[in-house]
Parts: structure tokens; sequence; C-alpha cells
């Protein structure tokens, strides 16, 4: 079925239920400006989504949240800038939530670059958002959160926990530095302390 | 009809409703001083979210389901004529609901059960809290079934008839409540329960996460449509005119029904435990059910400029002046709807996919939502219990002017303190955060708005006691009514036969069976797939 054909069929199915439905002058038209305002928004989400890319963080990756400390990519001295970055420049930041905060507590990371967080709970559910920014994403126990953004503008940010963790929830917090791509430099291959 | 039986049933419905929320608004005052930061005396973190617990568990699930139920009661013997069907088993929901509520509230008080009301393991609280949340919602199952049963009955004694439309919306919530429960009730059942008695070490939380996004979303549509029900069946007479289109009205209700239930994730865009497929889905359906509201807007607009027309409202803008501002229910009604349009734009920024990450947990959602539920919603409440009142208690509202200054206080009171927090989230203030000074220049400018807030919550607080007082006085001390008048103010005009799918909702619930099978059935079996690795329990 080609374009056109589909709209008449559409067309006609709305004059079907509109006269039997005896629906009003006035309201026909309104319909369509709901329907119209409705497609309008879907189809730039559907645009941005689909053309380039713009998701929220949905990256299906189970993790056991119990044995974090034990090795792999989460452990201690793994945490934090990686010193490496992928193959298409972005840089990747490992981070553990646990009550109550974001480990390592302190990161520096350049402007105007993709910065990759993966972050996985060693506890409870946590949320980390960098306020005035589109860094955002829950953090689910059992699962690695993963997000990619870039922050244009340099300056000191809060990382703050947005999820209800306990008590020390008020008091979940990490700061991020965003420095100006030419003052950054690479982590050098050290063991951080938190 | 409006027997003594169905009085009963639905006055004790509405006081447990009504003191319930009475008291969650002490708590709700509590909240915005300890949260602003400017009393230090009364800072703590574990009251802090003992309160917020409890205030959300109040308004979210004691609040509304009673309501729900005094006013499903009642619209049912008044629209359809004939008496409750099993008044003993009314009563018998009715007792399992409140023993649930008080079985909850213990551990809720005594600080056993700070898990907010949105329980999200794995935090545990004390078992008795689970089970008596899941007991409300049984006993909220009977107040369904039999909705349903003296739909069919009333069905079975006018073969062709049409349906009035205050119970066609009745029986349209009472299927939506059972659809929408089954979420959250299949988590209590599978994992809370069995994990808060020890029966389970582990809890899925991604599993759980994602049952409780199939109930948070529709339960919002549960709480709505009383709303909607006086917007279209009280409203339009209130205002001196009738409703502009009685099978629009049917349609907005259906829609709500279909497309309300299958759009779950979009409290889960910031997870990482589904993929982004299915939350494209879900976004499309929440822009769909914007539809039945754009609809219902309209319809309620309309109908309210025929009325001020016939009263002799000119020009463009003129009928809004000629409307009877000073009728509760019509006053009411424009407060609410402009609640409405506010929190409407607000909820298009939620609902969209990428946006929603600027705002997401922030104190915008409390801003959100208090203004179009605790705003919109409460507010048509409200007017429904004004309009009740009379007829349940058989006597005249003691003071008119009273009932004015409460509905425009709480109008106020609710700009005052929800434009702030909207400002606060923006600024990335978090939301359930009691007070806290994060040592960041940032914050720094979040102090300004704290104190408007907390004006806004004296204001709500002063016009809810007011509203408590108002219908506890007329009660007691009311002047009586001569005559228990008729139906006056519900809007049963005759309707002409329609077609079965506009009569009935066998068809419908086959369509949602299968949207939902669409929407949740994979992001759901996925977790049995998935070698998923559970966490223990917490405390706080
Ligand atoms: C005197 C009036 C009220 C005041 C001062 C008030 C204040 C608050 C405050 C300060 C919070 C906590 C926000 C946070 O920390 O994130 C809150 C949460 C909440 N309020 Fe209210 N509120 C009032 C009335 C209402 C009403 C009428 C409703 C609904 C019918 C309502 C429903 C809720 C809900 C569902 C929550 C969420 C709790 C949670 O995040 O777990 N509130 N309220
Ligand atoms: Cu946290
Ligand atoms: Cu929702």
């Amino acid at each position: 079925m080609n374009s056109n054909s589909l709209m008449s069929t559409i067309s006609s199915w709305i004059n079907r239920f509109e006269t039997e439905l005896q629906v009003d002058k006035l309201e026909r038209k309104w319909l369509r400006v709901a329907l119209g305002m409705v497609v309008l928004f879907v189809g730039s989400i559907l645009l941005t989504a689909i053309v380039s890319g713009v998701h929220p963080p949905s990256h299906v990756e189970t993790i056991d949240s119990a044995s974090l400390h034990l090795g792999g990519e989460f452990a201690e001295d793994k945490l934090g800038v990686q010193a490496e970055a992928l193959a298409d420049g972005t840089l990747l930041v490992k981070l553990v939530a646990g009550r109550y905060g974001f480990y390592p507590r302190e990161i520096e990371i350049p402007a105007g670059r993709k910065i990759k967080f993966r972050i996985a709970s060693m506890d409870v559910l946590h949320g980390a958002h960098i306020p005035m920014t589109n860094m955002s994403t829950m953090i689910v126990p059992g699962y690695v959160a993963e997000v990619t953004t870039v922050f244009p503008k340099p300056g000191e940010y809060p990382m703050l926990c947005n999820e209800y963790c306990g008590m020390g929830h008020d008091h979940m917090w990490s700061k991020v530095t965003v420095t100006t791509p030419e003052d950054w430099r690479a982590p050098a291959e050290e063991i951080r302390h938190e | 009809m409006n027997d003594t039986t169905t009085q009963k049933l639905t006055l004790f419905n509405f006081w447990v409703a009504f003191g319930a929320f009475g008291l969650a608004c002490f708590f709700g005052l509590y909240q915005v001083l300890e949260r602003s930061g400017m009393f230090s005396f009364i800072q703590s973190p574990a009251v802090y979210f003992a309160s917020v617990s409890t205030h959300g568990v109040l308004m979210a699930f004691v609040l509304t389901t009673f309501f729900i139920m005094g006013f499903g009661y009642y619209t049912a013997t008044d629209s359809l004529k004939q008496p409750i069907w099993n008044p003993k088993l009314a009563w018998a929901g009715y007792g399992v609901c409140l023993f649930g509520v008080v079985l909850a509230a213990v551990p809720l008080l005594l600080g056993k059960a700070s898990v907010l009301y949105t329980f999200y393991p794995p935090i545990q609280a004390n078992a008795f809290f689970y089970i008596g949340a899941t007991l409300l919602v049984v006993g909220s199952w009977i107040w369904a079934v039999i909705m349903i049963v003296m739909l069919q009955q009333w069905k079975q004694a006018h073969p062709g008839e049409t349906v009035p439309l205050p119970m066609f919306a009745t029986a349209a919530n009472a299927f939506l409540w059972l659809w929408t429960s089954a979420g959250v009730a299949m988590e209590a059942v599978f994992q809370l329960l069995p994990w808060s008695l020890g029966l389970m070490d582990t809890i899925d939380v991604g599993l759980a996460r994602t049952l409780f996004a199939w109930t948070l979303h529709p339960i919002v549509y549960f709480w709505l449509i009383p709303a909607y029900i006086a917007l279209y069946s009280y409203v339009p007479q209130a205002a001196g005119g009738k409703l502009f289109s009685d099978e629009l009205a049917r349609l907005a209700f259906l829609l709500i029904l279909v497309f309300g239930l299958p759009i779950g994730f979009h409290h889960l865009y910031m997870d990482p435990e589904q993929n982004h497929g299915w939350k494209l889905l879900h976004m499309v359906g929440t822009f769909a059910v914007a539809i039945p509201t754009l609809l219902t807007g309209f319809t309620v607009i309309a109908s309210l400029e025929m009325a001020g027309r016939q009263r002799g409202g000119q020009g463009l803008f003129g009928w809004i002046g000629a409307l009877p501002w000073k009728n509760p229910m019509v006053l009411a009604a424009i407060l609410s709807l402009l609640m409405l349009v506010l929190g409407g734009f607000g909820g298009i920024v939620n609902a969209s996919y990428a946006m929603n990450a600027m705002v997401h947990n922030t104190a915008w959602v409390p801003g959100h939502f208090h203004l179009i539920f605790a705003g919109t919603v409460v507010t048509l409440y409200f007017a429904l219990a004004y309009q009740l009142w009379p007829r349940l208690c058989g006597r005249k509202l003691i003071s008119e002017e009273l009932v004015l200054v409460q509905l425009w206080s709480w109008f106020i009171g609710m700009g005052i303190m929800t434009t702030p927090w909207h400002v606060l989230g923006l600024l990335g203030q978090p939301r359930r955060i009691s007070a806290v000074h994060y040592n960041s220049v940032l914050t720094l400018a979040w102090d300004p708005y704290e104190l408007l807030m907390v004006i806004g919550g004296f204001v709500l607080l002063v016009s809810a006691c007011l509203f408590v007082y108002l219908l506890y006085k007329t009660q007691t001390e009311g002047v009586g009514l001569e005559s228990q008048s008729g139906d006056e103010g519900m809007n049963l005009q005759p309707v002409r036969p329609l077609p079965a799918w506009l009569n009935d909702f066998g068809l419908w619930n086959r369509v949602i069976g299968v949207l939902m099978a669409l929407s949740y059935g994979v992001p759901i079996l996925q977790f049995f797939f998935l070698k998923t690795y559970s966490p223990t329990a917490w405390g706080y």
C-alpha cells in the first residue's frame, strides 16, 4: 500500500467514525488540531531518536552488585576517568554508587568531549544527576547504568543522588570538575584514593 | 435513588478519604518547613522520610481509593436508579481496605516503613506495611466487582438502552483499576511479601520496577476519572447549560481506559533495565493518551461557553465573566482547568523521552504532580464533596462564602507552592531530600524559592482545615433540607441508542489484553531469561 492510499484509508475511517458518532463541526476541527499536535510531538521525538540516536540511558546489562569489590571493571583500582580513551575518542568514566557517595568522590573531565559514564550500585537504588545538564540516569542494583554526554561549559558541578536511598540520601554527592580542553590532562595510571 | 444504605456507605468512605487528606496536609506542612532548611531544630532525615512516606501513602492511596469507592457507590445508585448490589459485600470491602490502612499505618508512623509510597526495593520495610497495602488493593477490587455487576444488572433490565454517562465512566474506572492494580499486585504477591516475610532472600529490582511502572501510570487515571465525571456530568448543569457532546465524552473515557494502560515505561526512561525500543513504544502511547484530555478540555470549555452565552455573555471572552463564578462546581471547574493546562504543559516535558533527563527526579516532579493531582483532581474532589454533602446528610452547607474562600485559597496555595518547585527542579534540586546544603555554589541559587514554597504550604494547610471543618459542621449543625430532591445536578440527559462499542467494555478489554501483552510481555519475560543478580534486603 503506498502512502497516498494509506492516508485515504485512514481519512475514510475517520469520516465513518465521525458520522457514526455525529461529531460536531467544531469538534472535528479540534480533534484534528489535537491529533496534529500529538503527531508533531511524537514525530520530532522519533526523528531525534531514530535519526540522531538520542536515547535515554537504556543499556540492558546485568552485573552482580554484591561482588563489585572482588574484581572486574568496578574494582576500586579501576574506577575514575580511564587513561585510555575509546576508539572514537570518547572518554570512559567508571563510578560505583554506594551509600552515600559516588566513588571516586572527585573527577576531572574536559569540556566539549564525549564522556561515557558506566556506573554500578553496590547496594540500593540511586540516581545520578548533574544539575543543569542532561547527565542523568537511574542506578539500579544488578544492572550497569551507561550514559554518554558532552559538557559544553567548564565549571565545577555537583553530581547529586536523586533517588531516595536511605537516611543519608541528602548527603550523597560528588564533585565533577569540567575543565577547558586545553587544561585537561589525561589521568596517569595511578591508584586512586577516594 | 438515594437510599440510606448508599448514603451511609458513601459517607463512611468519604470520611476515611478526607480524614486521611487532612492529616496528610499536616505532614505536608512539616515537610516544606523541614525541607527549606530554615528551622534547624526540626531537621531530621529519619522523621522527614517517615513523613514523606506517610504523606505519599495517605494522599496517593488512601484519599483516592476511599473517595473513588464512595463516589462510585453514589454514582451507581443515583444514575442507574437501582440499589447497591450486595451491600454486605460492599461493607466487607470497606472493612478490608480500612484494616489494610491501619496495618500499614503502624509501621509507617513508627518509621519502620520509610520506603516511600513507591516501595522501591531493595530497601525493605516491615512486612505489615506491604500486607496492609495489599489489603487496601484487595478491598478495592470488591468495589470494582460491585460496580461491574451493577452495570450488567442494569443492562439486562434495559436492553438496547444507553448506559448513563456517569455510570459508563465509573464502570470504565472499575475495569481500569482491575487492569492497573494487577502490576503492583504481582509485585506484592510474588516479590515484596515473600521477601519481607523472609521466604525469599533476594529480589530482582529490575522486575519490581517494571511491575510497579505497570501500575504507576494508569493509577493517575484511576484518580482522575471521578474528576472528569464532575466536569462532564455536573459542571455544564451547574453553569446553566448542557453538555456539549455526550458521545465524545464516552469516547474520551474509552481512550483513557485503552491508552492509559500500556504506557508505564515513561516512568522508566532513565532506567538501565529496559531497552530503548520499549521506551519509545510507551512514549508514543503516552502522547496518544493526551488526546482524551485535549478532548475533555474542549468539550468542557465549549459547554461553559454555551452556558455563559445563554446567561448573556457577549464577545470573544465576555461569556467567561458571565459564568456563575460563585457556584462552587463552576469555580472549581475553572480553577482546575487552569491548573490542568499548566500541569499538562509540564507533563509534555516529562513525557518527552530525551528532555525527561533534565527534570527526572528533580523538584520539578512533585511540582508537576501537586499541580495536577493535588490541584486539578483534588479541587474537583472538593467540588463533588460540596455537591453531595447536602444530599448525603440532608443538610444545607453551613456557608456558601467559606466554600468559595476554600476553593480559591487552595488554588492560590498550589500556585505559590508549585511554581518555585518547578524552578527548583530546573535548577537541579532533587526531589525526596530533606534539608540539605550541598557545598556547591550552584545550589545557593535554590534558597529564595524555598521561602515561597513554605508560604504556599501554610496557605494550603489552612485551606485543607477549612474544607474538613465545613464538611464536619455541615453534617453536625447544618440547617435541614426540606425535601430530598431528585437528581438535580447530575447530567442524565437521554441519549440516543449508541453502537455497542460505545456502550460496552467487552471489545475494549480484549484490545487492552492485546496491547498489554505487546507492551509488557517481552519486557517482563526478559527477566526470566537474562542472567540477573538480585540484591538482598537493605535497611535504611
Ligand atoms: C498542605 C498541602 C500539601 C503540602 C504542603 C505538601 C507538601 C509536600 C512535600 C514537601 C512533599 C515532599 C517532596 C519531596 O521531598 O520530594 C510532598 C510529597 C508528595 N505529596 Fe504533597 N503536599 C500537600 C498536599 C498534597 C496533596 C493534596 C496530594 C495529593 C492528593 C499530595 C501528594 C503527594 C505525593 C504523592 C507526594 C510524593 C511522595 C514521594 O515522593 O514519595 N500532596 N508533598
Ligand atoms: Cu543515593
Ligand atoms: Cu505516568
